[in-house]
């Protein structure tokens, strides 16, 4: 498992989810925080492309050894793409949460929302 | 206060008094006042342990057994042979009496028999996975209707009119919850009307469920009705015999997604209509999504095989609302009546008893065509139990067969109003030739008798 880390580059929600914003676009995954705290991931059961996502609402579940958990969506838009490898790989959410670790893809329907989320610092200092 | 039990006021003072109550109803007080009945069940005064006995021998007395009678019942239950084996076995008290087995350290014995009843259910089905029980069949349709529910959120089930009656009253019931409409097709010449099927499928559809064999007896062709089902993306639910299984191809093998089905057929008796099990299979797609426990197979710390519960994420008491299934007791002691009765029958005698059942209910089917006053209600394929009508009122010909030690069978009136007089007859490998023999004299003379009780006018013509 990788060591505890926050890029500063990525946005985060307070559920433990990070964004990864590209412009009318964004990356989403959990964050290290999240994924120590579920313990070893054994399946990601993904949302279906095209399905639209909600801020602040569970979009898809994440199954570790311990238990099954939501996965709550830090910014509303439409899933574009899934991380397909995760059925194979879903470990890759522990030992590589920022990369191959990540959920889905999607396009923000509204991209103010941004600006509700959290940096890096600010995250980190509320986990403490 | 209470004259069932056996607590005197002092005791009752007493406990009261440790605890710190003033009285039994303030144990009571925060169950609000509206949803409490205010007076005392409407019971009979107790009565002395010797006449309750001697009122419940005589209740029970009425009670006729499959062994007392020469019986065609059938229905989803059937009266096969059960070793003495069986007893032997699940009798044991390691298995009588175990506890959820969530200790593989303590449950080793539990575990491998519901890894060995899975194999031989995922054997049976063509289907990869298989949990480890739920109660019955037709609560094991209706979880496979809750897993398309949960699946993709459509809102129509279609059920093939040949699923169990109790299935499909089952699968309404559950369904009423969900907010999805259930959709019956009919029966046509005895099969499920595939024409009727392809104008109810759409994009709607969550899931389709057929029986195989259906409730009329009839065999029904997979291969032609299960791609429509796929094609527009719906789940195909299969209810099966499985005692059938040996003859008839697997439901995996033409693309079904779940297989359900009553366990009883497999190693337990009649007992007067339970307690028995239901099976669940299906494809791996399903794996998480599945009731029930599953027993899979590990290797402990020194490398040894063990087996272990697996996948309990799935389960209430880790999901807690998000689970698969509330179920907490698994009918364990069941399946193992099973397993040990397939392992008996072995990979040969499955095929062997299937054999015997469809040669007999061949030679029965036709036996009773011949006696005046009855015809077969379809000419479809049949293995081990078929639909007939008769010429006269078929619960007085019932009771006219009983009068004689016979019972002929399932009246079909009450699930199928367009069969009022019919009778559906199961055939076992307990029914012997001359059973069936015995079956078809019996009866030609009780359609004879209920027609002149019918028709006093055409007797004394």
């Amino acid at each position: 498992m990788a060591a505890a880390s926050y890029p500063d580059d990525l946005k985060y929600h307070a559920e433990h989810d990070w964004a990864r914003i590209d412009g009318d676009s964004a990356t989403l995954g959990i964050t290290w925080f999240a994924q120590d705290q579920l313990g070893e991931v054994v399946y990601f059961d993904p949302p279906a492309v095209g399905s639209a996502l909600t801020k602040d609402q569970p979009y898809a579940e994440i199954e570790s050894v311990k238990a099954v958990s939501d996965v709550v969506a830090p910014l509303s838009g439409e899933v574009t793409e899934v991380n397909e490898g995760l059925s194979d790989s879903p470990e890759n959410v522990n030992e590589d949460p920022y990369g191959d670790g990540w959920l889905v893809k999607i396009k923000l329907s509204d991209v103010s929302e941004v600006e509700d989320l959290m940096d890096a610092s600010s995250y980190e200092g509320s986990l403490s | 206060m209470s004259r069932y039990t056996s607590a005197t006021d002092a005791d009752r003072a007493a406990m009261l008094e440790r605890i710190g109550v003033e009285s039994i109803d303030d144990l009571f007080e925060t169950i609000p006042e509206g949803v409490r009945l205010g007076r005392a069940l409407d019971l009979p005064p107790g009565r002395p342990e010797q006449e309750v006995f001697a009122h419940l021998r005589e209740l029970a007395s009425r009670n006729v057994s499959a062994d007392d009678e020469l019986s065609f019942l059938g229905a989803g239950m059937y009266d096969h042979y059960v070793p003495a084996l069986v007893d032997s076995i699940i009798t044991r008290s390691e298995f009588l009496t175990p506890y959820t087995p969530y200790q593989p350290e303590v449950s080793q014995g539990t575990l491998q028999v519901m890894f060995e009843y899975q194999t031989a259910i995922s054997e049976l089905t063509g289907l990869p996975v298989s949990n480890a029980t739920l109660y019955e069949g037709p609560s094991a349709l209706g979880a496979a209707g809750f897993l398309a529910y949960q699946h993709h959120r459509r809102t129509r089930f279609l059920i093939s009119r040949g699923v169990h009656p109790h299935a499909r009253e089952t699968l309404r019931t559950m369904s009423a919850g969900w907010g999805i409409e259930v959709q019956e097709i009919p029966l046509r010449d005895g099969v499920t009307d595939a024409g009727a099927l392809a104008d109810a499928l759409g994009d709607d559809v969550s899931a389709v469920f057929l029986a195989q064999p259906n409730f009329l007896g009839a065999v029904e062709d997979l291969e032609a009705l299960v791609p429509a089902i796929k094609d527009c993306g719906a789940i195909a639910v299969c209810s099966c015999d499985p005692m059938t299984l040996g003859v008839l191809r697997p439901p995996g093998d033409f693309g079904v997604d779940i297989a359900v089905g009553e366990g009883q057929p497999l190693g337990n008796r009649l007992d007067y209509g339970g307690p028995s099990f239901g099976f669940f299979a299906a494809t791996n797609a399903f794996l998480r999504k599945m009731p029930g426990r599953i027993s899979g197979e590990t290797v402990d710390a020194d490398g040894r095989r063990g087996f272990v519960l697996t996948l309990q994420t799935r389960e209430q008491h880790i999901r807690r609302e998000r689970a698969t299934s509330n179920i907490t007791t698994a009918q364990t002691l069941n399946a193992l009546a099973a397993i040990v009765y397939l392992s008996w029958l072995g990979r040969q005698g499955i095929v062997e008893i299937g054999e015997l059942m469809l040669q007999r209910t061949a030679y029965a089917r036709k036996a009773l065509a011949a006696v005046e006053g009855v015809e077969p209600i379809h000419e479809q394929p049949v293995i081990r139990e078929f639909a007939v009508r008769v010429d006269a009122d078929v619960h007085d010909v019932i009771e006219r067969c009983a009068a004689e030690g016979v019972n002929p069978g399932y009246p079909l009136g009450a699930d199928y109003e367009e069969h009022e007089d019919g009778l559906l007859v199961a055939i076992t490998e307990q029914r012997t030739r001359a059973d069936i023999d015995r079956l078809a004299e019996v009866l030609g003379r009780a359609v004879a008798g209920a027609r002149r009780a019918r028709r006093p006018e055409e007797v004394t013509a």
